[in-house]
């Protein structure tokens, strides 16, 4: 293996070997929260003696010769939308405030097998719709490169706790963007996997065809660990495909000579600010130098897809969030009747960006209007789908800026649905289409601040992704913004 | 483009998707969505031909298991997270009431 192992992966062998204990890393890791979790805001829940008694576990499995498991005392933030059983799981939102899950999700199970320790829930945007983490109802996760500005969203604070070393992983949840955008503007690397290879089951789910849980770390080796833990099929989760996934740190150092890249032409002119886009075309210069063959790719109906996933994305929301009606969990606004208390309770539980998204989804699915927006939406989604087989057909992987700009104010977006929808124009393609992406750092912006460059492929291509994310990584510009 | 959505749709839709909204709420929610819808509207215009849906980017199929009883929630623990509970069931408001 000469990709060198990231923090993650060198805390676990550390600890495996008994170098360090499980519990040493645990409270280094519980003081830098103490230090800067108060301005920072990535937890909803800081999990110190639950921490510390799994970090014990540890220690004592090491101590009696027995494996602890391939990522023994790492620290991990989960995000909030991701149940625990016996821990609350508000999704950072009123109506579950306080509710404790009677089972784990499978990735926090899986998780839990390697030995990794959970340090905290962490921080989202409702029900993990938006793209700032401002529409928690818990207040917003700041940005740890500058407190003043946002993490990105709707897994802000999974990425924040990262990037302000509060844990070396994280898991997210990526339906539009958000693992992706997010890790771009904390700069750190955040994957979307391909769809139905990670389990959704025990994601309390925000729009059904969408979803995929995915990693957050400091480096492509560690989210690539991550990955692999997390993977698989799950007899639990019917969306679950059946296939082996194809193992990916193994081929993490084969480099890029020969690879087939692409620039994604429309992506790159998307109300994408100078900076990014000049970030992106040193990327592809990087990569050409290495041994690429980097060439542009045009993927029209990309343009389509933020319209059509305002459309998709709503309307399986609006089903989703139905459950949430006050009888079985949760908040209940207790009123003499069934259907008084649903609606108390659903307007006293929800925020402004849940309803505002559930009214469009329920207008899209109704009588008279079906098949105008969504019926078209879906049919659009077969455009996206078959725009990028093609793009396929000559480009191993594809190339584009992440986030159209760096790090934005707090509040600077919220007064207008629509400018924070377009935060995510280049991460959406890849959920329609159920393909893998993964945002890796690549230097700064003009203002000193992350930016973050994108890689898509094929169903199934996370091999041959990660690959090509681990040789962006060693030729990213240090943050002193040197140029290549 | 005020046409895009009305008043008294989002009214509607509100009270399909169970929410109660205040004047100046139906207000805000009545523009806003129909400039999101205006931007949508960019999908309901193109000429898609006889391009079938996507609903799913993984076509699996009748994804089965036997029927076999397996193991399930405790009862219990689901019940102890619920707002109300009795004799091992939830416990809710009168289901059948007047028409709203």
């Amino acid at each position: 293996m000469t990709a060198p192992p990231g923090p993650a992966l060198t805390i676990a062998a550390a600890v495996r070997a008994g170098e360090r204990t499980a519990r040493e890393v645990v409270e280094e890791h519980l003081a830098e929260i103490e230090a800067r979790e108060a301005t920072i805001h990535a937890f909803n829940l800081v999990l110190a003696d639950e921490a510390r008694a799994a970090a014990d576990a540890v220690d004592a499995k090491v101590a009696a010769g027995i494996d602890p498991g391939p990522l023994a005392g790492v620290p991990v933030a989960l995000k909030d939308n991701l149940c625990t059983r016996g821990i609350p799981t508000t999704c950072s939102s009123r109506i579950l405030d306080g509710w404790r899950p009677p089972y784990d999700a499978t990735v926090v199970d899986r998780l839990r097998e390697t030995g990794a320790i959970v340090i905290g829930k962490a921080n989202l945007d409702e029900f993990a719709m938006g793209s700032s983490t401002e529409n928690s109802a818990f207040g917003p996760t700041r940005n740890p490169a500058d407190p003043t500005r946002v993490p990105g969203g709707s897994s802000g604070g999974s990425a924040a706790a990262v990037a302000a070393g509060f844990a070396p992983l994280a898991l997210g949840s990526d339906t539009g963007g958000s693992i992706r955008q997010p890790a771009a503007l904390c700069g750190v690397v955040g994957l979307k996997p391909t769809y139905g290879t990670v389990s959704r089951y025990g994601l309390v789910a925000f729009a059904s065809s969408l979803d995929q849980i995915g990693p957050f770390a400091r480096s492509v080796a560690d989210a690539a660990a991550l990955f692999e833990v997390i993977a698989g099929h799950d007899p639990l989760d019917s969306t679950s495909i059946p296939e082996a996934i194809p193992p990916v740190s193994e081929t993490l150092d084969r480099g890029v000579d020969g690879l087939r890249v692409g620039v994604i032409a429309e992506l790159l002119e998307l109300g994408i600010a100078p900076d990014v886009a000049s970030r992106t075309r040193h990327a592809a210069e990087a990569l050409a130098r290495a041994g690429a063959k980097v060439d542009e790719v045009s993927v029209p109906a990309a343009v389509y897809g933020l319209s059509a996933y305002y459309l998709i994305a709503p309307a399986e929301a609006s089903s989703n969030l139905a459950r949430f009606d006050g009888m079985r969990y949760g908040l209940r606004v207790e009123r003499p009747t069934a259907e008084e208390t649903m609606v108390a309770t659903r307007t006293a539980g929800f925020g402004a960006e849940v309803k505002r998204r559930i009214m469009l989804g329920t207008y899209a699915l109704s009588a008279g209007y079906y098949d105008a927006y969504y019926g078209k939406a879906q049919r659009v989604r077969t455009l996206i789908v078959r725009d990028f087989a093609r793009a396929y057909e000559q480009f191993d992987v594809l190339l584009s800026p992440t986030s159209p700009t760096t790090a934005f104010e707090i509040g600077a977006k919220t007064s207008d649905p629509l400018t924070m929808y377009l935060n995510d124009v280049c991460t959406i393609p890849s959920n329609l289409a159920g393909d893998p992406a993964i945002s890796v750092p690549f230097g700064v912006g003009d203002d000193g601040l992350p930016v973050g460059v994108q890689l898509l492929a094929p169903a199934l291509g996370e091999p041959t992704l990660f690959r090509a994310a681990a040789a962006l990584e060693a030729l990213a510009p240090t943050t002193e913004g040197a140029e290549q | 483009m005020s046409e895009r959505i009305t008043r008294e749709e989002v009214a509607h839709v509100a009270k399909l998707a169970r929410l109660e909204l205040s004047e100046s709420e139906l207000e805000v929610f009545t523009s806003q969505l129909a400039k999101v819808l205006d931007h949508a509207a960019d999908v309901e215009a193109l000429d898609v031909g006889d391009v079938p849906p996507t609903a799913h980017p993984y076509p699996l199929r009748n994804v089965f298991r036997d029927d076999v009883v397996g193991p399930t929630l405790d009862r219990d623990e689901v019940l102890a997270e619920a707002p109300a509970a009795d004799t091992g069931m939830f416990s809710v408001p009168r289901i059948l009431g007047e028409e709203p």
